[in-house]
């Protein structure tokens, strides 16, 4: 005891109590004071920039109402609907915790595809920020997924549809495919067994996004954040400290964003509640609009505006995978867009053509829709695997600010 | 800046117009003619419940339209909600019998209802439904004026829209009889209401088209049971969320009024 006294650090000697007793055997106090206090944040961050502290709110609001949903479910494919319709009528307030719970899923991915359009546009995926944009990028899959299985928890006529198309869509993989299927599905078509392994992959997902969050947030405090101007701070005019003004900007950020979410919950249900889900899943009867949730569309635009349905598959899980070579693609040194006219231009059409494929999914392809398909299946490809790496040759003599601070003075 | 604010309102204008069209999906089916609009109390993001216009559609429910609908996800207890106390309920319940598990010999037996019991369903199962109704099971009504394409106007339509069928209509099975507002104007199911149908407790004439408005608004009312609560406590949460913005708001002005 009085060994281990005489190393006690010297400077921490004249704080005592409960709070440096516990600080001296697990730095958590000061920890959080050097990552979220005194952690110094360049001063320029725009609006865009609160949408991970939303992200991360949303989430923990998610898992916690998706816990009191998971206590009153019955994972069979006899009692999901009942037990949901119990929630909605039965169970105290179960009505309220439930719309959160399904409003909170699309206001998460509206927020994870910002932010995600955020980072491209910013060029926050470029050195040395890779391992921030590729945990950001499991944690976009992870998320899918989790919603994806989410949805059919219900057991709805489009929980039910949806499953059917998705495991027919796993079916045309060559090869693996049927095996695949009925790995996921346990059976031909979805049923009692298909539901109960969502289930437990919908908790399971859920709660290790919280862990890769985890990560992701550690990967952002080694870098630190980016900034509109895609510049490093230059010193400590450029920055400021975390606390209070981020906290008070993302307090902002975050009240107005739950006064939309309260709108939707409130007073616009059916914005995010599909009338047809609210009919019992039944086998025999395929509804006449098969479609699924708005935030899949885009996806879904690319899988079936390619002609073939294993291309089509290739197409749309591409379309995902090639944002992970994206800090290799691009060669050019300037990271925002701001300073790069080319670029910047390509960055627009590539979420004009996002938006059109949601529409293009929205109408099965069908006529125009499919010329308007293939126009912006090839656009989005085309424009990470060519025009990306090409647009640095076109960036010649751009003069970067100094400073944030500075370029903040020229009226930048 | 610039480029980041389009890139939200692309957004933001991409989520709102896929949403938009969601009320596309409900022209479906046969063809059928259009419902007049009703105005209704419960419409619109502020709507509410005429509690006692859901009572008599209760009336209208429990005495005409439960010999073949069922509402398998009410309980008794839920009814409370619509102005009633837990003795009314109770005595609701009471009169209703559902199966009560086994006697001592073994053999099935029934009980009187208690308020946490679900509505009793008229039908055994999905096929004694089907073979009593000329082969068409009559849909659960729990969720019906949400799930019917059409919403509250097309049923109110139908309930009142039964009428000479024109010289060319032939029935396509048994029991079809015509309505312009159903799908192919044809529905398997009789005309339910006629005036003096039900017996109404607080004196309102129990005509065709008052039976069809009360039992409209009580499926409306079933289909979204807590739509005044949601609208109540929606004021509260969205005034607190507003006055909060404006003090954030004014926090964070101040905090950020150093920095040049
Ligand atoms: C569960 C979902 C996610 C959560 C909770 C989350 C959380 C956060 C937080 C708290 C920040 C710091 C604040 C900010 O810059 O907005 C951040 C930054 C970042 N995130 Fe995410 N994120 C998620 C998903 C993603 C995805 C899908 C991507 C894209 C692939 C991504 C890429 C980034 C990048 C590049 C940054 C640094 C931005 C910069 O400093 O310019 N994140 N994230």
């Amino acid at each position: 005891m009085t060994d281990a006294g005489s190393r006690d650090m010297p400077d921490e000697q004249e704080k005592t109590g409960v709070v440096a007793w516990l600080d001296a055997r697990l730095p958590v106090v000061s920890a959080f004071r050097r990552e979220y206090v005194d952690y110094r944040t360049p001063r320029n961050l725009n609006g865009l920039w609160n949408f991970g502290a939303i992200l991360t709110v949303v989430l923990l609001v998610m898992l916690a109402t998706g816990i009191f949903l998971a206590i009153n479910y019955t994972p069979t494919a006899a009692g999901a609907f009942a037990s949901v319709e119990a929630i909605e009528r039965q169970v105290p307030s179960g009505w309220l915790l439930r719309s959160i719970h399904v409003t909170g899923a699309s206001m998460f991915l509206a927020a994870l595809y910002i932010h995600l359009f955020r980072g491209l546009y910013y060029g926050s995926y470029k050195a040395p920020r890779e391992m921030l944009w590729l945990t950001g990028l499991v944690l976009l899959a992870m998320v899918m997924f989790t919603a994806f299985a989410g949805y059919v928890l219900p057991w709805g006529q489009m929980s039910y549809w949806g499953a059917d198309v998705a495991g027919k869509a796993v079916d045309a993989i060559p090869g693996v495919g049927p095996w695949l299927e009925h790995f996921l599905q346990g059976a031909d078509a979805p049923g009692d067994v298909s539901l109960h392994r969502f289930f437990i992959l919908h908790m399971v997902l859920a709660f290790a996004v919280l862990g890769v969050v985890g990560v992701h947030v550690a990967a952002l405090h080694v870098t630190g954040s980016n900034n509109p101007l895609g510049i490093e701070p230059a010193g400590p005019r450029d920055t400021v400290p975390f606390h209070p003004y981020y906290t008070s900007k993302d307090a902002l950020g975050l009240v107005l964003f739950a006064l939309l979410f309260a709108a939707v919950v409130f007073f616009l249900p059916n914005v995010v509640f599909e009338a047809e889900n609210f009919r019992p899943a039944n086998p025999l009867h395929t509804p006449a609009d098969i479609e699924p949730e708005w935030y899949f569309l885009p996806f879904y635009g690319i899988l079936q505006s390619v002609p073939s349905k294993f291309g089509g598959l290739l197409a749309s899980v591409g379309a995902i995978l090639v944002l992970f070579l994206v800090p290799w693609l691009d060669r050019s040194p300037i990271r925002s867009a701001r300073f790069r006219p080319f670029y910047r231009v390509c960055m627009g059409l590539l979420v004009v053509c996002f938006i059109l494929l949601g529409f293009v999914g929205r109408h099965h392809a069908q006529g125009g829709w499919m010329i308007a398909g293939r126009v912006a299946v090839v656009y989005y490809f085309a424009h990470f695997l060519v025009l990306l790496p090409l647009s640095a040759r076109t960036e010649r003599g751009i003069v970067l600010p100094d400073g944030i601070a500075d370029a903040g003075r020229r009226g930048a | 800046m610039r480029g980041g604010m389009r890139l939200r309102l692309g957004f933001l204008l991409g989520l709102l117009a896929s949403l938009a069209d969601i009320s596309h999906a409900m022209a479906q089916a046969g063809p059928h003619d259009r419902p007049p609009h009703q105005v209704w109390s419960f419409e619109g993001p502020l709507g509410r419940f005429d509690l006692s216009a859901v009572q008599r559609g209760y009336a209208v429910y429990a005495q005409v339209c439960s010999a073949c609908h069922g509402m398998k996800s009410m309980t008794y207890g839920d009814l409370a909600a619509m102005g009633l106390t837990m003795e009314q309920v109770s005595r609701i319940a009471a009169t209703q019998q559902v199966p009560g598990g086994v006697d001592a010999q073994g053999d099935p037996v029934t009980r009187a209802a208690t308020p946490a019991d679900h509505f009793r369903d008229p039908f055994a199962n999905p096929e004694a439904a089907a073979a009593a109704n000329n082969g068409v099971a009559p849909p659960d009504q729990s969720r019906l004026a949400l799930v019917y394409p059409g919403g509250p106007d097309r049923i109110y339509a139908v309930l009142t829209g039964y009428r000479e069928p024109p010289a060319a209509y032939r029935p396509s099975h048994a029991g079809a009889v015509y309505n312009p507002y159903a799908s192919g104007r044809e529905i398997a199911m009789p005309p339910p209401l006629r005036d003096g149908q039900v017996v109404y407790t607080d004196g309102t004439p129990a005509t065709t088209a008052q039976e069809a408005r009360d039992v409209t608004t009580f499926l409306a009312w079933v289909a979204q049971p807590h739509l005044e609560a949601r609208h109540r406590l929606g004021m509260q949460v969205v005034l607190y969320l507003l006055f909060l913005a404006v003090l954030v708001f004014l926090l964070k002005r101040r905090v950020w009024s150093d920095v040049h």
